[in-house]
């Protein structure tokens, strides 16, 4: 195709781009994963955003983050950006949040295990 | 003791219609423009000729609804394409055909100048 064809087209619009081989292999989810896609639904079942939304900032956070985030990291960082757009959370509240959850210790046991 | 009966939900819900512009079978066109933002009409097919399959019904505008504005309710249609006239002489089998769902304000009539 010429480049005067592909001017305009986005990172990720990929359909009918030459691709790399499918990987086939399954894989179980981590617990904080399911907890991700959790909050995607109540968030969007609470009108605080749409699928729309979700996929505008990960379309936003460019194509380095497809190769340098795994999947549901780029989904929480996108929940994350909804939720502050929203109102719904306040950065001084996340920031504030993260720093409790990082004080309870350095694994995700760690962080769970203190102050629910 | 016993439960309630409850009646499942209609499946597919009775989408609101809207006002579609076009109909089955109507040759149709996708609007070969380049815009920012979060857009779900394909690339691959942008300024594609295809034949409408069906009206889907009236669903919230994607560009809109990506920023949390209520752009209203756009007609979707279920639009046929050959391969032939998506991917051309690169089509290995051109009279197989592919179905893309792509809303009113991305299409305009095949005989449109």
């Amino acid at each position: 195709m010429s480049n005067a064809r592909e001017a305009g087209r986005r990172w990720h619009d990929m359909g009918g781009k030459d691709a790399e081989a499918i990987a086939h292999g399954e894989h179980d989810f981590a617990l904080w994963e399911k907890r991700v896609d959790a909050l995607l639904r109540i968030a969007t079942a609470r009108g605080f955003f749409t699928v729309d939304g979700l996929r505008r900032v990960l379309e936003d956070m460019g194509e380095d983050t497809f190769e340098t985030m795994t999947y549901y990291e780029r989904w929480i960082a996108s929940v994350t950006e909804n939720l502050i757009e929203a109102g719904v959370i306040s950065v001084d509240e996340l920031n504030a949040r993260m720093t409790e959850v990082e004080a309870r210790g350095p694994t995700y046991g760690d962080a769970q295990g203190a102050g629910e | 003791m016993s439960l309630p009966r409850v009646d499942p939900p209609p499946f597919p819900p009775p989408y609101p219609p809207g006002n579609p512009r076009f109909g089955s079978g109507d040759a149709v066109r996708v609007r070969p423009g380049i815009a920012p933002g979060h857009i779900r009409t394909p690339w691959y097919l942008r300024g594609k000729t295809g034949v409408v399959e069906r009206v889907c019904g009236a669903f919230g505008k994607p560009e809109e609804l990506a920023y949390g504005r209520d752009g209203g309710r756009v007609p979707l249609y279920r639009v046929r394409f050959t391969m032939q006239e998506v991917w051309g002489g690169k089509a290995s089998r051109p009279d197989d055909t592919i179905d893309a769902e792509i809303f009113e304000h991305w299409l305009e009539a095949a005989d449109a100048p």
